[in-house]
């Protein structure tokens, strides 16, 4: 068996390693050992948190919530409650998040208190309806999308982090049938929020959300679903998945509760989206009852999957801006040929063009996004704003890095973070929903 | 917020694709070859779109994009004339940028006039088609090195110098120039005057032949001890320092949007004929995605993408004008960003249309001609970048040059 073999090497190379003094010399024995702890989680284990009892005492009808009415004239003006948001959201993004950002991306982990200050800028709350303790009355993908491109301005990956679990309500919110509503909503807007998220993406190249390799299967009281997730956000502390799977040769979307039996979760550190902890699921025969398929006919797999294009725009918008907003001071700062190299063409037009670039994203995503919130029909927008934000969010983050030379490629600055975070955004599907 | 086309421009926008499809296209090929030859049919659409422009208070012609304030005294959101001349612009140029141009009084003079006359002026010139003449053989995006001179002469300011790439130069009626009161006290001593036609001293010496446009006439004028009357002189005759060239420039915060919505009608032509040249060969759909599309497909999902930045980008600026927000460096970004847009759009679709785009006998290759100036005319990709540097970076022209 070639695995054994190679384990093998491995572990004759990791004695000999051991015992040898050099790495005490060279200080490698810290990382040697970090990188062994890791790598021996690297099978399928069943840890990861489990389900609280979601209740479903309530029979409250199932909620849909209505476009807001807008005037249709052009219009880039914010509402009121959207610049308030905004400002609060920006100087969390700016105080809590940007401060906790290297650590949190370094140690592979989210800062100890960060969802419970996260959840007081009460952004769950935009995903809830009323009636099930929420505050939404009507439809807010606009404000949210807002939301989460100031997040992302103070970090990408703490920013997805935050959002995952109410892009979980989102989806509840849009298509869950009554009962699915009146079980889990109401824990998404009460003090202990349940962490959650969505598993769209395999480890497949070329990947297409609409060909998955992961099946469920009808079994005598619902489900059986067998396949592999890649990269999920907060995959271990999630007490709530949404899956996607094929079923009956289309893409469906399976609400699975943590710690349910026949899911195993394995390490899946990737390039970035490091804080987020991403991990691979594995689903081995995992029974589910018939209600856990989410919505009903109404449900529309395109429009979910650009729901969450959506979120990832934002979010690219959002970090963009913060490579912007640091190597504008950096290349004023920098002198070199005795005066700032900011006063060089060839630094000044990438500036530019960052400038350029960023805000067509931006234009391209709000485009979307006040389409979908006014519910007509969206799917081209996302399209074309997921290619275009795809594409700018990672020449800007390449740029980023280039404009600050050799300090950019180190971890003294945060651009190596952003480089790496923003290659993300074209691999994105599922994970977030705005 | 949303960034739909204002419903009550619905009505114009048909109009003025009408005006596109069934009056420029046709006539598009024979104007291209025909360079210099006046495009006669365009004098009944100068007088509908002048009618149209006395009817309504909002309307599709360059003079609508000023920063004159409306008697709205609605302080709410607003969409007005640089919204809908862009729309129109947009429409127009879906048909053709060099008829376009050639359209009697909507030119760029008439909009200088409509942005910084005082009403003596405005009444005075009401009516006339200015070109526009800021070029010199010596600076083309350099304005502020600008040669030809205008010296006060008692009632009147005598002109010398030569200007070029003067659009619509020959045809029009009169000239707004450009001229430096005083050449040692740089860009605060420019002035701009209406120069009309038939005033002595004034000449044009030539008719440029060019890679596109060609509808559209470019003439070179000189102006030789040419006197001018002092009340031509368009906006203050003082020489402010501190505010140096900004009195000139800021009709450029207008204009630019038109200039780039010219951008974006050529492009969008371009992507819908290759879409209808290509309709059997692809499936644009928006389906797959561009790693699972065709490469044709993956490659007009990107232009289009593109396309689309270019238009919301232009349209945000012109929006900017409409609610007096300042709006410099935004009028920049959607030039840069059209201009070369638009450029890459109309040579790509060439490309994938292969010999059939290549060929004369679509129009694809002509409008890969046409877009090139619109990455150079009212300040090039490098200008347009350069503003926006120094916007961004907070640097003078001394110290980012």
């Amino acid at each position: 068996m070639k695995m054994v073999d190679l384990q093998g090497a491995g572990l004759s190379l990791l004695s000999r390693m051991a015992q040898s003094d050099v790495i005490d010399t060279l200080k490698l024995r810290k990382p040697f050992e970090k990188i062994l702890y890791r790598g021996s989680k690297a099978g399928f284990q069943v840890i990861g948190a489990t389900a609280r009892a979601f209740k479903s005492t309530d029979k409250k009808p199932r909620e849909r919530l209505a476009a807001p009415v807008r005037s249709d004239l052009f219009d880039l003006n914010l509402t009121d409650e959207q610049q308030m948001i905004r400002e609060s959201v920006q100087r969390f993004a700016a105080e809590v998040l940007y401060p906790a950002a290297h650590k949190a991306d370094d140690s592979v982990s989210l800062p100890a208190d960060l969802r419970t200050q996260a959840a007081e800028l009460g952004l769950a709350y935009y995903a809830v309806p009323e009636s099930m303790g929420g505050a939404a009355s009507e439809q807010s993908v606009v404000t949210q999308m807002l939301a989460a491109e100031d997040l992302a301005h103070g970090d990408f990956s703490l920013a997805a982090a935050i959002l995952a679990p109410i892009g979980v309500a989102n989806a509840l919110t849009r298509w869950g049938t009554a009962e699915q509503q009146n079980r889990y909503l109401p824990a998404f807007a009460s003090e202990q929020a349940p962490v959650a998220s969505i598993a769209v993406n395999e480890a497949t190249p070329l990947f297409n959300p609409q060909k998955l390799n992961t099946v469920a299967k009808r079994s005598a009281n619902g489900f059986v679903l067998n396949g592999e997730k890649s990269l999920v956000l907060c995959g271990a502390d999630a007490e709530l998945l949404l899956v996607a799977a094929m079923l009956d040769d289309k893409p469906a979307l399976f609400i699975v509760e943590g710690g349910s039996d026949g899911m195993s979760w394995m390490s899946d550190e990737a390039m970035g989206l490091k804080a987020t902890g991403t991990m691979k699921l594995r689903l081995d025969n995992l029974a589910l009852p018939a209600e856990a398929l989410l919505g009903d006919q109404e449900f529309n797999y395109q429009d979910f999957l650009d729901f969450g294009y959506l979120a990832w725009c934002a979010l690219a918008v959002g970090t963009a801006q913060a490579v912007l907003d640091y190597v504008i001071p950096y290349c004023n700062d920098r002198v070199a040929f005795g005066e700032p190299i900011s006063h060089r063409q060839g630094v000044a037009f990438m500036i530019a063009d960052l400038a350029v670039e960023i805000d067509s994203m931006r234009m391209l995503t709000w485009n979307a996004a006040s389409l979908a919130e006014a519910g007509k029909p969206f799917h081209r927008e996302a399209y074309l704003a997921r290619l275009l934000c795809a594409e700018k969010s990672m020449q800007i983050g390449t740029n980023g890095v280039q404009l600050l030379g050799g300090h950019g490629f180190t971890k003294e600055h945060p651009v190596e973070r952003w480089y790496r975070d923003l290659r993300f955004v074209a691999i994105a599907h599922g994970g977030l929903h705005l | 917020m949303n960034l739909q086309n204002p419903k009550k421009y619905s009505m114009l926008v048909t109009q003025a694709r009408q005006v596109a499809e069934t009056f420029y296209r046709p006539i598009s090929r024979k104007y291209d070859k025909a360079e210099h030859a006046y495009p006669k049919e365009l004098d009944m659409l100068a007088s509908l779109l002048d009618g149209m422009n006395e009817g309504a208070d909002e309307s599709t012609g360059a003079t609508s994009a000023s920063k004159r304030p409306s008697n709205d005294q609605d302080t709410g959101n607003k969409n007005g004339g640089n919204l809908s001349a862009l729309l129109g612009v947009m429409e127009l140029c879906y048909g053709d940028v060099g008829l376009l141009l050639a359209i009697p009084r909507q030119g760029l003079g008439n909009a200088a006039i409509a942005a910084v006359a005082n009403d003596e002026q405005l009444a005075r010139f009401k009516g006339k088609w200015a070109a526009m003449a800021i070029t010199e053989p010596g600076c083309g995006s350099d304005s502020a090195a600008i040669r030809t001179t205008a010296i006060k002469d008692g009632d009147d300011y005598i002109l010398n110098g030569e200007k070029i790439y003067v659009t619509s130069g020959a045809r029009a009626e009169a000239v707004v120039v450009w001229a430096t009161l005083d050449k040692n006290l740089g860009k605060a001593a420019i002035k701009s005057f209406v120069v009309e036609h038939g005033t002595p001293g004034m000449d044009v010496t030539r008719l440029e032949h060019k890679l596109g446009i060609k509808a559209s006439d470019t003439a070179a004028i000189t102006f030789t001890d040419c006197r001018v009357p002092a009340a031509n002189l368009l906006g203050t005759p003082e020489i402010d320092l501190q505010k140096g060239f900004a009195g000139v420039m800021e009709t450029f915060d207008n204009t630019r949007p038109l200039v780039a919505g010219m951008a974006v009608g050529v492009a969008r032509a371009a992507i819908e004929r290759t879409k209808e040249l290509l309709a059997d060969a692809i499936d644009l759909n928006y389906g797959a995605l561009p790693l699972n599309a065709s490469h044709a497909e993956a490659t007009l999902y990107r232009l289009e993408a593109e396309y689309e930045a270019a238009r919301l980008l232009t349209m945000k600026a012109a929006w900017m004008a409409d609610n007096r927000i300042p709006n410099s460096k935004e009028a920049s970004i959607c030039k840069a960003k059209a201009g070369r847009t638009a450029n890459e759009v109309t040579l790509k679709c060439v490309e994938l249309a292969a010999s059939l785009g290549y060929g004369e006998d679509e129009l694809l290759e002509k409008w890969a001609r046409d877009s090139k100036i619109l990455d150079i005319f009212e300040g090039t990709q490098q200008i347009q970048l350069l503003i926006i540097a120094r916007r961004l970076l907070s640097k003078s022209s001394a110290e980012l040059k």
